[in-house]
């Protein structure tokens, strides 16, 4: 539940966040990672020991050495390298989406919340009739029809949450829409516009946060996925989800050109969803934990 | 009771009317030719118009969608643009296959997500609990592709036990199919088994931290008695839902799972129709999909009804 009075939704000081952060090591094991993670995405490029693109035919499928750490893949390019260069293509891609449908779901479920009426049963139906497609179909089907690319990919993931963060903006709104403190912004005259952003929006922020934070989750994991099946993020590019499936085909002989790729983002994703867990738990102490 | 079930009926046909035009929509004119587009860059003018004639792209749109919706109400699905055969069976085929696989990972992780989700509700915030959590929640994180290619790297290729590879038959009945269902059974169960943990965890929680558990408690009532007729009778109503409202997710989830294992089943046939642009067994299977989902949830709130009989239907 949001707090009544406004400006006093987050944690005070960066000492109450340390000590939360103490109280739970799953949360801080999240938030280091995704730190790891983020700075991996800013220098890796730059560190990485070979471009990732470069292939060596004579290396290939070359087991973990002191030359190539993590082994070669079946082109002889450094799995390695490409590990952290892909590292910001999945962040910036992922990221992106998210971004996007944030955005738009927050501008969507405060005014039909706010508004109310017939306007908010349309917006909230059409939000109804996409959830009731599985993302991952949707995914496919709409890439299906744009083509697959980064680009694309980045539309899709922000087209495909915004139901959700629509929704969860949208039933915060409905609450705070009553409270004394919106009703008395009202009497005092004050605009709807001014209602929405400075009396309302700082009191859906810890929410979402929250679901920002959990549909980034689920956008590494799509993007992934969408990678994995060959319908996202096309060859060369050194996106995780398809390293591993185009590495399948290799795996009996060359264990290790899926294993790391595999393993990036089994930590990428564990990390970003004990941190989410994190923020519901710091932001929205009493809160009722909704999926 | 009748009146509720008229009127859920009546929304998810109007779900599903819509969920179609989307479907329709995002697959007929988003960019440019249909029939360019399934026959790539290089087909000769010839055969784009003829694909065209066949489809019957050269009609207005609204006709064309209405045909569309016709022939899948009665039955004609169209004939696959890859293999020449009607749709209609291969789909179902495919999606009998996919419940066999949902239904051996329903009976895995359902119970066993329950069974977790409770322990770590009784030891709240303790050591079996704050495992089971962390646990749980990483399973949840990771993608079919990973745990299923992982499992495959221990039980198929490490030890030997089950086959790496389940593209069996299509036409296999289930005792056949069985050996080649667990590994991705299992896959899909670790996405599944943390997510009814967490869920059964909370909603345990929720009705212990209730007055008439405390008084059950307090009238000295054995503790196991308390937990099978006072504590899990309430808890695990929500449940019921999750499990439904998990079906959207598990068709996903069977969709990485079935082309990581080769599996015959609907979501390996739907990515084998993107990857061929075969676009009548694109919008079939999805709406396929889609319907099945529907229904679950729909089925979940009669379930649900039916239990908690504080819930009046139809109100």
């Amino acid at each position: 539940m949001a707090k009544d009075n406004r400006g006093n939704s987050k944690p005070s000081s960066p000492f109450s966040f340390l000590k939360k952060l103490r109280r739970y090591p799953a949360t801080a094991i999240g938030f280091i990672i995704v730190f790891l993670f983020i700075l991996i995405a800013i220098i890796g490029p730059s560190i990485a020991p070979y471009p990732y693109t470069e292939q060596k035919l004579s290396e290939r499928l070359a087991p973990p050495s002191e030359e190539h750490i993590f082994g070669t893949d079946q082109y002889g390019r450094d799995i390695f390298s490409r590990i952290l260069v892909g590292s910001r293509d999945v962040l910036l891609v992922a990221g992106s989406g998210t971004a996007m449908a944030v955005m738009l779901g927050l501008l969507l479920g405060l005014f039909s919340g706010y508004r109310g009426g017939l306007l908010d049963e349309i917006v909230m139906r059409l939000m109804d009739v996409i959830l009731s497609i599985p993302p991952l179909l949707l995914a496919m089907v709409i890439l299906f029809s744009l083509g697959p690319s980064r680009l694309n990919v980045i539309i899709v993931v922000g087209f495909l949450y915004i139901p959700m963060v629509a929704r969860v903006v949208r039933s915060v709104v409905l609450d705070l829409k009553t409270r004394q403190f919106v009703e008395a912004a009202r009497m005092r005259g004050e605009k709807s516009g001014y209602i929405l952003f400075r009396e309302i929006f700082p009191n859906v922020l810890p929410h979402l946060a929250v679901e920002a934070s959990m549909r980034f989750s689920y956008a590494i994991f799509l993007v992934a996925s969408l990678g994995f099946l060959g319908l996202g993020v096309q060859p060369p590019s050194p996106d995780w989800g398809l390293m591993v499936g185009e590495a399948r085909t290799w795996f009996h002989q060359a264990r290790w050109i899926l294993l790391f790729p595999a393993g990036a983002i089994a930590l990428l994703v564990v990390g970003v969803g004990f941190m989410s867990d994190g923020l519901r738990r710091m932001l929205l102490p009493g809160g009722v934990s909704d999926v | 009771m009748a009146l509720y079930l008229l009127r859920r009926l009546g929304f998810i046909f109007l779900t599903l009317l819509l969920a179609s035009i989307i479907i329709f929509s995002i697959t007929q004119f988003l960019p440019g030719d249909v029939a360019q587009m399934v026959l790539g860059q290089f087909a000769t003018e010839v055969a784009i118009e003829n694909l065209r004639e066949e489809l019957g792209l050269n009609l207005p749109l609204h006709i064309q969608y209405l045909n569309w919706a016709a022939g899948f109400i009665t039955g004609d699905w169209g004939d696959s643009l890859v293999s020449r055969m009607p749709v209609q069976p291969m789909v179902m085929q495919r999606l009998g296959n996919s419940a066999m696989l949902a239904g051996v990972a329903i009976m895995i992780y359902v119970p066993l997500g329950i069974a977790l989700g409770v322990i770590a509700a009784l030891k709240r915030d303790r050591y079996p609990d704050q495992a089971i959590t962390a646990v749980s929640m990483a399973f949840v994180g990771l993608p079919e592709f990973v745990t299923g290619l992982l499992l495959i790297a221990i039980f198929a290729i490490g030890l030997g036990w089950l086959p790496a590879n389940s593209s069996i038959d299509p036409g296999s009945n289930f005792v056949q199919a069985f050996p080649y269902l667990i590994l991705p059974a299992i896959t899909v169960s670790l996405t599944g088994l943390g997510y009814i943990a967490r869920m059964t965890r909370s909603g345990t929680i929720d009705v212990l931290d209730t007055d008439y558990i405390r008084a059950a408690e307090l009238k000295g009532l054995p503790a196991a008695q308390v937990l099978l007729r006072h504590v899990l009778r309430n808890a695990l109503l929500p449940t019921v839902t999750v499990v439904a409202m998990g079906i959207g997710w598990l068709l996903g989830g069977l969709i990485v799972t079935e082309t990581v294992f080769g599996y015959p089943g609907l979501g390996r046939l739907l990515v084998y129709g993107i990857q061929r642009r075969d676009l009548p067994l694109i919008q079939a299977g999805s709406m396929i999909v889609v319907a099945v989902y529907s229904l679950s949830n729909l089925a979940a709130d009669i379930i649900y009804g039916l239990l908690n009989p504080r819930i009046r239907l139809g109100r």
